[in-house]
């Protein structure tokens, strides 16, 4: 068994919680040392966070210009330069993660695993497919590096507790020019948590009845700090946007708390949810599939449960 | 009106090709199940569609079509012959013409890549767009895999496209929120959900796609590396939900995310 290199994930300030789950991951079958490779313009800060974490034996630190920001055409070839020394190479299963990682595994001219969930031995694998509906178990075969995506829901933190030492290295690699980074914009400059990454998510279904009636939804996601979210039928009636879309075609989450009110409960919502901690499901149908996979359950008119709900948390604080 | 008649610089000399792949999956509104001996998912008789992010990557090349910007819209699908259906839905929406690469095994989307990349040196494509994932395995590696063997940029999970004089300027949807990145053309885009609605197929138009032309390709005259890397020994359905409790009122759903810890 060889070593295994994780692609740190970060904003060029703060190591992604991330990549501290593809520690986790990389730690939980036998392995001769776990290196995380900090690519930055100047990543002194982020090396020194992934040094800390415990399992990490080496932080290798590569510092340039072009590596600001996180283009795969970029820092794949970077990666690639590093591959030789190692058995496995991770990267979190985040927009980051799939967006590098296959190109990473491209160049090497081997295969990628996505979304690992589970490994025991660092060649068997556990991963997800139709959206959670299905689990495989696969083995990989080949003589380059396993490249996989690590899926963050599956693995906990690495603790903070390492002190690994930290290697600054320059790589002779020429880099492609074709690619140039303009602008982040935040989700839409909204304060509410992201919708994708949040601990708790309330979301509306076509029950709301139209736009002005989801306002009830955002009330209660505000006062529980949580991220909204929407049926198919909600977005497709014109209530929310597109992007607050939960289920198969649109984001698959697993927050610790999700509250569905007024959703039925079609498949392609309930594939998008199924890893959630506690599903609660408000609707005035005692007969709808969401109840099916509910761990609480609250048959009521969302019309009048709603409003009672904000006033109990309230009255309660 | 569209953003290209209102902005003098975006350039009208339109594209030669754009590439578009369609994968036939299971259609998303059918319950999956798995098979009791663990060899796969059930498929025999069921519905099968275009793969949702690829029926949006096909509706963007149309849209870029409809504004001037290219002059002929190909579609590819790998797989048995039954791809054909979706090639011809792909055709009804307003494809020019389709390739079917015929082949009767599942492939890995490594394998996957180097096929088209083999048809892309054929076809020589200004832009390839594909869906950024398919919803059967899930992968999301397909269109990366191909930016990196043709050594061409790649925009992924793209929300916004404008092309502007060999240039694409495209917004990203990231975990941070919005990315915004520019790539040289000939270059890779894989669809966000949010990039468009794709249109319905009209009658008529199905009846027009049937003169459209099909062409088929044996894969063996693009690779012969197709040996698979992954081994599959099981599919299992994944592990179900205790049944849950229900709560009689408001008071009690509260008293029990309490007691849970959760609010």
């Amino acid at each position: 068994m060889g070593r295994v290199l994780i692609v740190a994930e970060h904003d060029g300030e703060n190591l992604n919680a991330s990549t501290a789950k593809c520690v986790s991951c990389a730690a939980s079958f036998e392995n001769n040392g776990i290196d995380i490779v900090v690519l930055a313009a100047n990543g002194a800060s982020v090396s020194q966070q992934a040094a800390a974490l415990e399992g990490v034996t080496a932080v290798i630190s590569i510092d340039r210009v072009e590596n600001s920001a996180a283009l795969a055409a970029i820092w794949a070839p970077q990666v690639v330069a590093l591959a030789a020394s190692y058995s496995h190479i991770f990267g979190p299963s985040t927009t980051f993660g799939k967006d590098l990682m296959p190109r990473v595994a491209a160049l090497l001219n081997v295969g990628q695993l996505s979304d690992v969930m589970f490994s025991t031995d660092g060649k068997v694998f556990q991963r997800p497919v139709y959206a959670g509906n299905a689990v495989l178990t696969v083995e990989t075969d080949s003589d380059g590096p396993l490249v996989a995506t690590v899926r963050t829901a599956s693995y906990a933190a690495a603790e903070t507790t390492g002190n690994a030492t930290i290697e600054k290295r320059a790589l002779e690699v020429t880099l492609p020019t074709h690619t140039r980074f303009i602008a982040l914009r935040g989700a839409d400059g909204d304060k509410r948590p992201d919708l994708q990454s949040a601990e708790r998510v309330v979301s509306g279904g076509r029950a709301l009845g139209n736009a002005k009636n989801f306002e009830l939804i955002y009330e209660i996601a505000d006062y529980l700090g949580a991220a909204v979210g929407a049926s198919r039928a909600a977005v497709d009636s014109g209530y929310v946007a597109n992007d607050l879309q939960v289920g198969q075609t649109g984001k698959i989450i697993a927050p610790d708390l999700y509250i569905a009110v007024g959703i039925s409960g079609a498949i392609q919502h309930l594939t998008g949810i199924k890893d959630a901690g506690t599903i609660v499901a408000i609707n005035k149908d005692a007969e709808a599939p969401i109840f099916e996979i509910a761990d609480i359950g609250l048959v009521a008119d969302l019309f009048t449960a709603l409003p009672e709900l904000l006033q109990i948390l309230k009255e309660q604080n | 009106m569209l953003k290209s008649d209102l902005d003098p610089t975006i350039t009208k000399i339109p594209l030669q090709k754009v590439l578009v792949c369609l994968k036939r999956v299971l259609d998303y509104n059918v319950r999956v199940r798995v098979n009791p001996d663990g060899s796969g998912v059930m498929l025999d008789g069921a519905k099968m569609s275009i793969n949702p992010f690829d029926e949006i990557a096909l509706e963007e090349a149309l849209r870029i079509k409809e504004r001037g910007q290219v002059n002929e819209i190909i579609v590819v699908s790998l797989g048995t012959s039954d791809c054909q259906q979706q090639l011809r839905t792909g055709l009804a929406m307003g494809a020019d013409r389709a390739i079917l690469i015929n082949t009767a095994h599942p492939l890995e989307p490594l394998t996957a890549a180097r096929v088209i990349k083999a048809l892309v040196d054929r076809e020589s494509p200004d832009l390839v767009i594909l869906g950024k994932q398919s919803i059967d395995d899930d992968n999301n590696q397909t269109g990366q895999m191909l930016a990196a063997l043709w050594d061409r940029p790649q925009a992924t999970f793209v929300s916004e496209l404008v092309i502007n004089d060999g240039v694409v300027t495209a917004t990203r949807e990231v975990d941070a929120g919005l990315e915004v990145i520019e790539v040289e053309l000939p270059a890779v885009v894989t669809t966000d959900l949010r990039l468009n609605e794709p249109r319905y197929v009209k009658l008529p138009d199905i009846m027009k796609a049937k003169r459209k032309t099909l062409d088929v390709i044996p894969l063996e005259e693009l690779t012969t590396k197709t040996q698979q890397q992954f081994t599959i020994h099981k599919v299992e359905a994944p592990s179900t939900r205790q049944q849950g409790t229900i709560v009689n009122d408001v008071s009690e759903l509260v008293r029990t995310l309490r007691d849970k810890g959760l609010i």
